[in-house]
């Protein structure tokens, strides 16, 4: 399933020597091509630009160099920009995490008997992906508007202060980020304790556990790979997001993410190498965050 | 928690006026069971006779719907799965796959905090002869050792009752005569009370002290399995538990210890000790084993029954015994088992017979066959997995 793809990561070396197969050769050329032509190509082209020098005759033109000083810059002036991207995209992991468990476990487990109801409530949450992401953060904008209803409650209740507003403020853009991304955590989680086998529960019950003692010994261990693959799905994109922070949408100046910087130093500071050495940075540090904890998580061997 | 030691013995079950109905049907009638400590006791039963509802109401995996439960002399019918001092072996094992054998096995015994959960928990699978493999995980195991596995995570907890829910169903014939041996040896170690529930009528005889046959939420006998056997009370009894040959008819004459019946013109007579009922239309039996076959007319002699001539329509060579079929007019077909003394069978297909029996191996029954009285049983475990396989192979026809 394409939902738990990225757990199943480590494979079993099998001993027995292969015959070489052309016809898995030939079948592997397609994907083998499109990954060397939009992934290799565009990679090294993205490492080159990092390392050039501005032209000395043109703005906006780059010369090839080896200028691996751009590297230290972008982060010495975009250091809070990076750590808060990965803590907001942190917070949105976990608050999805909170959100969807509970939904997919009653999706997946406590409306098995009503099958109906089930895919109806599934339905439900894939629902939001047939509107486009960008339409759904701007409602959300609208909603959360300063003259609108959300804010306008609160101060009435003067719950909030009369200059209070959440458009802007970071607690929006965790709050977008999560919204946006609890159907990518709910599905892979959805698609584990669906398959999740009850017996397991009851000879826990069996065994002296009390309905906690189960959900942490038996429940959670068995449903890990859903786990794993809904936060992976959410935390990846969610670092990388540039629309929720994007001061269009629900950010503010205060709350910029690594991806606002690199849109911006591409397209509207034109300074390409910052923007293509803040991409390379992302990348390595997701890549190092990732492949840590697929490794401490250890879900090979449920699968 | 309910328990927080080991039990010491086991502790007898007491179930009263148990009834459980799911949405659509009921599973149990008014149960009332008595299950002493210490003992080996099994409830037996045709697939959907409510055995295993029985089981998971005793666990506290199901509610019921009225009836109380008690354990040890304690009302547990509120009470939750793990408030229990009960454990399960389950059909499926149910064996944690993410953990290893050995944290499988020492699962039960960390809930309740009992020191050195290792050390015993190592102790348990050397009983079950698999502590090599203690740091595997049970899908690294076959059947028979996943199934030990899941009798040492039980056995480990000394629970004052142990419940088994068809355990041996999945091990291949040879397996299941091992486990069955050493569940039995294990059993009177360890000296729980095993309530063991199956379908297999011999290995509830060859296992327990005490077996209940169990139909339609009922329990139609109770008692040791020799007395079940040699003299069963209903017909559905005497058809689940082995095979029997039955007649009905009308009770023709009556002495001080015996009645005869008038069985379609012949005269069968059975003692009445052995007879639930002494007068109108009475259904008797006799076990196939127990009849003799004769190629000649024998003279009446008393105390033995004699019927025939009749003719040998199927001849069916067991190794041990021989299972002969024989038509005698007016009564039906009857079933005769015969050990093979000698080589093969001894009469032919179409021999004419005369079957015998000792009048004191026949027995009475309560109740009289409801459908067609002289067609064999088809509720038994052969039968009904026959049945599920024509069932099977027609929707996969389909």
């Amino acid at each position: 399933m394409a939902i738990t793809a990225f757990t199943g990561s480590a494979t079993v070396q099998e001993a027995v020597p292969r015959k070489r197969s052309w016809v898995a050769l030939v079948l592997l050329l397609p994907g083998l091509l499109y990954l060397v032509l939009f992934f290799l190509v565009p990679l090294v082209s993205l490492a080159i630009t990092s390392l050039e020098v501005p032209s000395a005759t043109t703005f906006g033109q780059y010369d090839a160099a080896f200028n691996w000083q751009t590297y230290g810059v972008v982060v010495s002036q975009y250091g809070t920009q990076i750590l808060r991207s990965f803590l907001y995209a942190l917070l949105a992991t976990v608050f999805a995490l909170l959100f969807s468990y509970p939904l997919a476990y009653f999706i997946g487990v406590k409306a098995r008997r009503w099958p109906i109801l089930q895919g109806l409530m599934i339905v439900l949450v894939i629902a939001p992906f047939f509107i486009s992401f960008l339409l759904r953060t701007l409602a959300w904008k609208a909603i959360l508007s300063d003259d609108g209803v959300v804010v306008g409650a609160l101060k009435a209740l003067s719950l909030m202060g009369p200059q209070g507003h959440f458009t802007g403020t970071p607690v929006a853009v965790v709050f977008g980020l999560t919204y946006n991304f609890i159907p990518f955590m709910c599905l892979p989680l959805y698609t584990t304790l669906e398959r999740l086998d009850v017996r397991y529960l009851e000879a826990s019950t069996d065994l002296y556990a009390g309905p906690f003692h189960t959900f942490r010994t038996v429940t959670i261990p068995l449903s890990l790979p859903g786990i794993v693959s809904g936060t992976l799905l959410t935390f990846i994109p969610a670092a990388g997001d540039y629309v929720n922070a994007s001061s269009e949408f629900l950010g503010g100046t205060s709350s910029t993410m690594i991806g606002n910087v690199i849109q911006s130093n591409f397209l509207v500071q034109l300074n390409y190498p910052a923007a293509a050495a803040l991409s390379i940075i992302l990348m390595a540090i997701i890549l190092v965050i990732v492949s840590v904890y697929v490794k401490r998580s250890g879900t090979d061997d449920l699968l | 928690m309910a328990t927080s030691s080991f039990a010491d013995a086991g502790a007898d079950l007491e179930l009263v006026g148990i009834h459980k109905r799911f949405p659509g049907f009921t599973a149990i009638e008014n149960l009332n069971l008595l299950v002493p400590a210490g003992s080996f006791f099994a409830l037996l039963g045709p697939s959907g006779c409510g055995k295993t509802t029985t089981l998971r109401l005793v666990a506290g995996l199901e509610e019921p719907t009225a009836g109380q439960i008690l354990i040890g002399g304690k009302d547990v019918t509120s009470t939750k799965p793990f408030q229990r001092p009960v454990n399960t072996v389950f059909q499926s094992y149910a064996l944690f796959p993410h953990m290893t054998v050995l944290e499988n096995v020492a699962f039960g015994l960390r809930r309740r905090h009992v020191g050195d959960p290792i050390t015993k928990a190592h102790e348990a699978l050397r009983l079950v002869e698999l502590d090599h493999l203690a740091a595997r995980r049970p899908q690294q195991l076959s059947g028979g050792q996943q199934q030990r596995v899941a009798l040492a995570r039980a056995v480990v907890n000394r629970p004052a009752l142990l419940l088994l829910d068809e355990p041996l169903g999945a091990l291949d014939l040879k397996l299941r005569r091992q486990m069955q041996l050493e569940l039995k040896t294990i059993q009177t170690e360890v000296g729980l009370t095993f309530v063991h529930v199956t379908h297999d009528q011999e290995e509830a005889m060859t296992m327990a002290d005490t077996v209940a046959v169990m139909n339609k939420g009922e329990i139609e006998q109770m008692g040791a399995p020799e007395d079940l056997y040699e003299l069963p009370k209903t017909v559905f009894v005497a058809n689940f538990l082995g095979q029997s040959n039955l007649f009905t008819g009308a009770v023709s004459e009556t002495t001080k210890d015996t009645i005869a019946v008038d069985v379609a013109g012949n005269r069968i007579v059975v003692p009445k000790s052995r007879a639930a009922r002494h007068t109108g239309t009475v259904t008797l039996g006799v076990r196939p084993e127990k009849l003799s076959l004769l190629t000649t007319e024998p003279d009446a002699v008393a105390g033995q029954n004699v019927i025939g001539p009749g003719r040998v329509i199927d001849v069916s060579f067991s190794g041990v015994s021989t299972q002969y079929i024989v038509e005698v007019p007016r009564l039906g077909s009857m079933v005769v088992f015969a050990q093979n003394m000698v080589f093969g069978p001894v009469v032919d297909r179409g021999s004419e017979v005369w079957l015998s029996w000792n009048v004191d191996h026949g027995f009475g029954l309560v109740d009289d066959p409801h459908d067609v009285p002289r067609f064999p049983a088809d509720d038994d475990t052969v039968s009904i997995a026959a049945q599920k396989r024509v069932e099977l192979t027609v929707e996969l026809e389909d």
